[in-house]
Order: structure tokens, then C-alpha cells, then sequence
């Protein structure tokens, strides 16, 4: 059996989640990896991803309309590289989503998203219900189409191993969708995905400025990532790609500090998968104290400061 | 950053060019409301659904919002339910026509079927029903495959702007913000197109008394899945349904200085 893993590469580097996928896959066969991107970076992206321990031919194909991920020719790629393979799979990543359920239909596969467990080269553990439930399904495609959820599986090392890189052949690509621009902010504080501590913020913090007052300084002593519920990005504190949850991003830190969120089950279905969880709340009774290791109750504009001058 | 190279249009000129009729179809699904925390049945054969209160899933309803939006601008000038399912199916669609969808159709199913065999049944209906655009929601909060949309897009081989967050019709263009990992970003899809909703598209408005009771005389049709021709098999079965790991009970702390002494000597984590 050979998987076909499709690996998102970002600056040259393969993405965690990516690592993940190819862990992931490394349990069902031989893994051949998918790198795209422009023409001129392409390569060094295919390399990258030649170095990971378990991958043993990486696919490189690169022009305009793969570089930004779109999904009409990365489906109809993922299509025709299909053939060998027993087994397609990405990251659950907002990429991977996109993406993988179009080549799945174009396959006549019913695809299975955000894989957390796999038990044989047809069955697989998902959650559904915002993780209330975990479903063990069993598939009858000859074909299997998955995307992983990258906190299930510890990822793949970067380096180590030395794949063959060879050429793939695009589709090509009609101008019915066309990428515009993005607005992706960097910062110098670990990715949410990725992040050892995640210090995280809800309504009770009440606006954007106490985000950078209050939650940064706390952040910055633990060099954690800041995430938000639901209601602080609707709210407009914090940026979309902030947003911890059934519906956001799915994490499982080391350390997860949640402030002033009260833990509604769509947050805990993102979070509660952390190693040690702290709650901060000044209502002895919110539900997210069901979840955590440690609670304080506490007033946040008077702990947080305190918290971050002890550290 | 790259800037974008249309400013957002006026209201007005927010019009599909050469085009008089503008029609969109909204898929609607009927799921466990999303207040109620659901648990596996003892035999682990699934989740407990019996008695529990059902709505429409609230990504559909942020669908279904902006559709008519779409069409209260001028952009559009018909908006469609569709929901696929048993026929309690029918209050889920009735609900879309009283926030104000023209029309609805049923397609009875004696379950809900998996993503593959919802997007084989909504292509019949676009083909039915030839719309502009259909907006479903990104994901079901029952199931949460996030899987529909694009397969639907796929089978049609229209291009898809998943995740919205933002969608400006023009030109016979949609152009669409999305909501992805590392921020947002803008595509450019030509009609016909996909788009699927993600929370923050708009806010929904609730149905107003009068135009539920005027729902109840808005026209729905009801189709059987045979009719249209689909095998809606099951491709996955469930070996087993059964509860998450649970947390351990924690404890509460007492002050700042007890949370730092147990982060450091007992959890070890900092
Ligand atoms: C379809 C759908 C999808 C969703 N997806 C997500 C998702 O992915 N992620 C997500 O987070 N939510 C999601 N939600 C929303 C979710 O249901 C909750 O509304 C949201 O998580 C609540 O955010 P919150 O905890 O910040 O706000 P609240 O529930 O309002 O809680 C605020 C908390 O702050 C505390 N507080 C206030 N002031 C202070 C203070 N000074 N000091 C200490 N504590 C204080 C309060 O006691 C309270 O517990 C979704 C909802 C729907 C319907
Ligand atoms: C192995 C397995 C067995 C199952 N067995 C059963 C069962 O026995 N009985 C049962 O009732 N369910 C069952 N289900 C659940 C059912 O199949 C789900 O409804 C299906 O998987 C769809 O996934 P989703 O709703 O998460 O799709 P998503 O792709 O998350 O939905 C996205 C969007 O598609 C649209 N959409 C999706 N479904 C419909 C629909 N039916 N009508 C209109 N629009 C729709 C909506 O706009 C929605 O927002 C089973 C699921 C699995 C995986």
C-alpha cells in the first residue's frame, strides 16, 4: 500500500500539521508526499519535505494557480496523481479542508475528516458533536480520502530522510477561480497549532486593548501563542484566525490558560484534548472549571497581572 | 500584502450583468440544537437523538441570511431551501421561509445521508433548478464533516469559495473573503459557484411572528431521493460510537502563588 499525502509548505518548511498528516499516514504504508507551490520556490519546498523521516518520493508541481492553494487545480492534481495510491491524505488543516472533500467527490469517495485515531487501512476514529462523541467508521470505498487532525498524531521529524523528488504533471487550470489576496499578519509568537503554552481570551476581557494589556505581558513570559473564544473574535478583540474551537482551530498545548471564558461545549471541543488546563474565571460556577486542572476564581483584571509578575 | 484590485462595489452596482433572474439555492439541515450536549447511546450503535430539541443548523441559517441579503440588495432576486432528510425535515425549511426564503423542497430520505450522497441529490437539484449560486453552510454541527460544499462543487466542476466571511457578486463574479489558518483571503469565482457560510458571513435575523404564519403559505415541494435518482448507500458504517476520554476532576486553587507552585512542582508544565 502507498499514501499519497498532500504537504503544505510554508517558507520553505513543511508545516507541523503536515508532519502530522505524514505520521499519520506512515501507519498505513510507503508515503509519497504532494508539494506545490510557484515555480520558482517549488523546489526548495519539494526538499524540505524530501528530508522527513518515512517519505519516500515527493511529487513536486509548481505554477501560479497551485502556489496559492486553490482548490479547482489542486483537486484535479490530487485527481490525477490518484491512481497509485490507496490512500490520499492531508492535514485538517483550513487547506486540507478545502481541498480534500472536491477530489474526494471527483473520486466518488466519501471522504473522512479530522481522523484521530487509525485502527486498520479502512477504519478510522473521528469525533462528531463537537467531540462529544468519538465514531469508529468503517469505509467500503476502495479508495480511502482522510484528513488528520494534527494534535492525534506527534509529527513527523524534519529532518533525516532523503526522498527522490520527481516532477508532476499539473492539469491545466481554467481561470474560473481566481486568488485575489490574503491578509495573513505574522507574528513573533508561536503558531496556535503548534504552540507549547496557549494563553487564551473570552468576552470576559471585554475589548482588544485589554487583549494587548492584560494577556500579552502573561503571554510573553511563557513565550505562549494567544488564542480566543468565539464571542472575543466576534467582538472583534482579536483576529478570526485566533478563535479556539468546534468551528475555529483545534489545539492541545502543554499548558492551555483560559481567560474569562466561560466553556461552552463548542470552545471545549478545541481545547480540551490539552495536557494541563487553567481556568480564570470570577464565576465559581462556569463550566470550564469542569475542565480544568487547576481553577481559580478570580477577578481576571486582578490575577492575570499578578500571575504574569510571579512567572 | 497585496491590496485588492476592485474596491468593494455600492449596493447598486452590486447587479449580475446581462442577467435578469438571479437565483439561489440554500441547503438547509435539520440537526440536534446546538444548546444540547449530546451523549453515545449505551449500545454504542450512535449518539442519543431521541427527544432532543432539533433546529436548523446555524451555519444554514447564516446561509440562508445572506442569500437574502443578496437578494434584498438587488443582487438576486430568488432564494430556495433545499433540505434532504425525514420529514420533520419540512419545520427546518419552513423556518428558512420565515426569515424569508421565496420557496422550499424536501428531499425525503428516511435518514440523512452521508456528504456524497447529499451532493449527488443537491446536483440533481441544481440541475432542476439551474441557480446562480448555492450557499451552504461550512460545516453541520451534528456530524461536522465540513465535507458538502465542496463535494457539490466538485460534482458540478464549479469553483468553490469555501469558509466565507465576506461575498460581493459582480460581473458575473463572486468575490469572496475567506476565513483560513493564517488569517483570511480573497478569491474570485465565476458564476455559476459554491459558497460556504463561516460565522462571521453576517448575524441571522430571527424570524418575526407574521412572517412565520406567512411561511405556512409559501409553496414546498416535496420530492422522494428515488425520484431523483440518487443511491444513497452508506459507504461508511459505524463499527462503534463511544464517549471521549474524560478529564480528570481538577481542582481549585486558592491563590496565585498555590497555581504557580502547582504549574511548576506538580503539573510541571512551566
Ligand atoms: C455553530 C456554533 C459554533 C461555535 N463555535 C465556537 C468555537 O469554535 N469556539 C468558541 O469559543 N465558541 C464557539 N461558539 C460559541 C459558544 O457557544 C460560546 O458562545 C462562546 O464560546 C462563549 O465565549 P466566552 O466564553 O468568551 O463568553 P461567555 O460565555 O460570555 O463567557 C465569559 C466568561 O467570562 C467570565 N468573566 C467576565 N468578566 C470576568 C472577569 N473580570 N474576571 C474573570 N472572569 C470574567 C464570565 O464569568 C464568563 O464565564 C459557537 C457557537 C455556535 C452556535
Ligand atoms: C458512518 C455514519 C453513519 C451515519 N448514520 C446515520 C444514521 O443512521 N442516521 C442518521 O440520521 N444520520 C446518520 N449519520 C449522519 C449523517 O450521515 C450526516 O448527516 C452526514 O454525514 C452529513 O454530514 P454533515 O452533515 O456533517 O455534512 P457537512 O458537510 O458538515 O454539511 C455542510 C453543509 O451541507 C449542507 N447539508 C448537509 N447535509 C444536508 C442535508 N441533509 N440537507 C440539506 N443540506 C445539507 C448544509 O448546508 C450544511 O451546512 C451517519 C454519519 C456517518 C459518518
Amino acid at each position: 500500500m502507498t499514501v499519497l499525502v498532500f504537504v503544505e509548505t510554508e517558507a520553505g518548511h513543511v508545516r507541523q500539521a503536515s508532519r502530522s498528516a505524514i505520521a499519520a499516514a506512515s501507519k498505513l504504508g510507503e508515503v509519497h508526499a504532494l508539494v506545490v507551490g510557484d515555480a520558482a520556490s517549488v523546489g526548495a519546498s519539494a526538499e524540505a519535505a524530501a528530508k522527513i523521516p518515512g517519505v519516500t518520493k515527493v511529487l513536486k508541481a509548481g505554477n501560479d494557480a497551485l502556489a496559492h492553494t486553490l482548490a479547482e487545480p489542486l483537486a484535479d492534481l490530487l485527481v490525477s496523481l490518484a491512481g497509485d495510491y490507496s490512500h490520499i491524505v492531508a492535514a485538517a488543516s483550513s487547506v486540507g479542508k478545502n481541498v480534500l472533500p472536491r477530489a474526494a467527490a471527483l473520486l466518488d469517495v466519501q471522504p473522512i475528516p479530522d481522523v484521530l485515531d487509525i485502527v486498520d487501512a479502512d477504519t478510522f476514529v473521528r469525533p462528531i458533536y463537537a467531540g462529544n462523541a468519538l465514531a469508529t467508521v468503517k469505509s467500503a470505498d476502495a479508495k480511502k480520502v482522510l484528513t488528520i487532525r494534527a494534535t492525534s498524531f506527534d509529527p513527523a521529524p524534519a529532518e533525516g530522510g532523503s526522498a527522490a523528488i520527481e516532477d508532476a504533471a499539473a492539469p491545466a487550470s481554467g481561470d474560473t477561480s481566481r486568488f485575489v489576496s490574503s491578509e495573513t499578519p505574522t507574528s513573533d509568537r508561536p503558531e496556535l497549532e503548534s504552540a507549547r503554552v496557549i494563553v487564551s481570551g473570552g468576552r470576559g476581557l471585554q475589548n482588544g486593548e485589554n487583549f494587548k494589556t492584560v494577556l500579552e505581558p502573561l503571554a510573553d513570559k511563557l513565550g505562549a501563542a494567544i488564542g480566543a473564544s468565539r464571542v472575543a473574535v466576534d467582538s472583534g478583540y482579536v483576529p478570526n484566525d485566533y478563535q479556539v474551537g468546534q468551528t475555529g482551530k483545534i489545539v492541545a498545548p502543554e499548558l492551555y490558560i483560559a481567560v474569562g471564558i466561560s466553556g461552552a461545549i463548542q470552545h471545549l471541543a478545541g481545547m480540551k484534548d490539552s495536557k494541563v488546563i487553567v481556568a480564570i474565571n470570577k464565576d465559581e460556577d462556569a463550566p470550564i472549571f469542569q475542565v480544568a486542572d487547576y481553577g481559580l476564581v478570580g477577578d481576571l483584571f486582578d490575577v492575570v497581572p499578578k500571575l504574569a509578575a510571579a512567572l | 500584502m497585496q491590496g485588492r484590485p476592485q474596491g468593494p462595489a455600492s449596493h447598486r452596482r452590486q447587479r449580475v450583468s446581462g442577467k435578469k433572474t438571479m437565483k439561489i439555492l440554500v441547503p438547509v439541515k435539520r440537526v440536534v440544537d446546538y444548546n444540547i450536549k449530546v451523549r453515545p447511546k449505551a449500545d454504542g450503535t450512535g449518539v442519543e437523538t431521541a427527544g432532543l430539541k432539533m433546529s436548523m443548523n446555524p451555519f444554514d441559517e447564516i446561509a440562508v441570511e445572506e442569500a437574502l441579503r443578496l437578494r434584498e440588495k438587488g443582487a438576486a432576486t430568488e432564494v430556495v431551501a433545499v433540505s434532504i432528510g425525514v420529514q420533520q425535515a419540512q419545520d427546518t425549511l419552513r423556518t428558512a421561509m420565515a426569515m424569508g426564503a421565496d420557496r422550499a423542497i424536501l428531499v425525503l430520505t428516511e435518514e440523512s445521508p452521508e456528504p456524497l450522497a447529499v451532493a449527488k441529490i443537491l446536483k440533481a437539484i441544481v440541475e432542476r433548478e439551474t441557480p446562480d449560486l448555492v450557499i451552504l453552510g461550512k460545516q453541520a454541527i451534528d456530524d461536522d464533516m465540513n465535507a458538502t460544499g465542496q463535494m457539490l462543487a466538485g460534482l458540478l466542476g464549479w469553483p468553490q469559495g469555501t469558509f466565507a466571511s465576506k461575498v460581493e457578486l459582480a460581473d458575473g463574479r463572486a468575490e469572496v473573503e475567506r476565513e483560513v489558518d493564517g488569517g483570511t483571503e480573497v478569491v474570485s469565482i465565476a458564476l455559476p459557484a459554491i459558497v460556504t457560510a463561516d460565522l462571521r458571513l453576517n448575524e441571522p435575523r430571527y424570524a418575526s411572528l407574521p412572517n412565520i404564519m406567512k411561511a405556512k403559505k409559501k409553496p414546498l415541494e416535496t420530492l422522494q431521493a428515488s425520484d431523483v435518482g440518487v443511491d444513497t448507500t452508506r459507504r461508511l458504517t459505524v463499527v462503534s460510537v463511544a464517549e471521549p476520554p474524560a478529564r480528570k476532576a481538577g481542582v481549585k486553587v486558592g491563590s496565585v502563588e498555590e497555581l504557580v507552585e502547582k504549574l511548576r512542582n506538580e503539573a510541571k508544565v512551566i
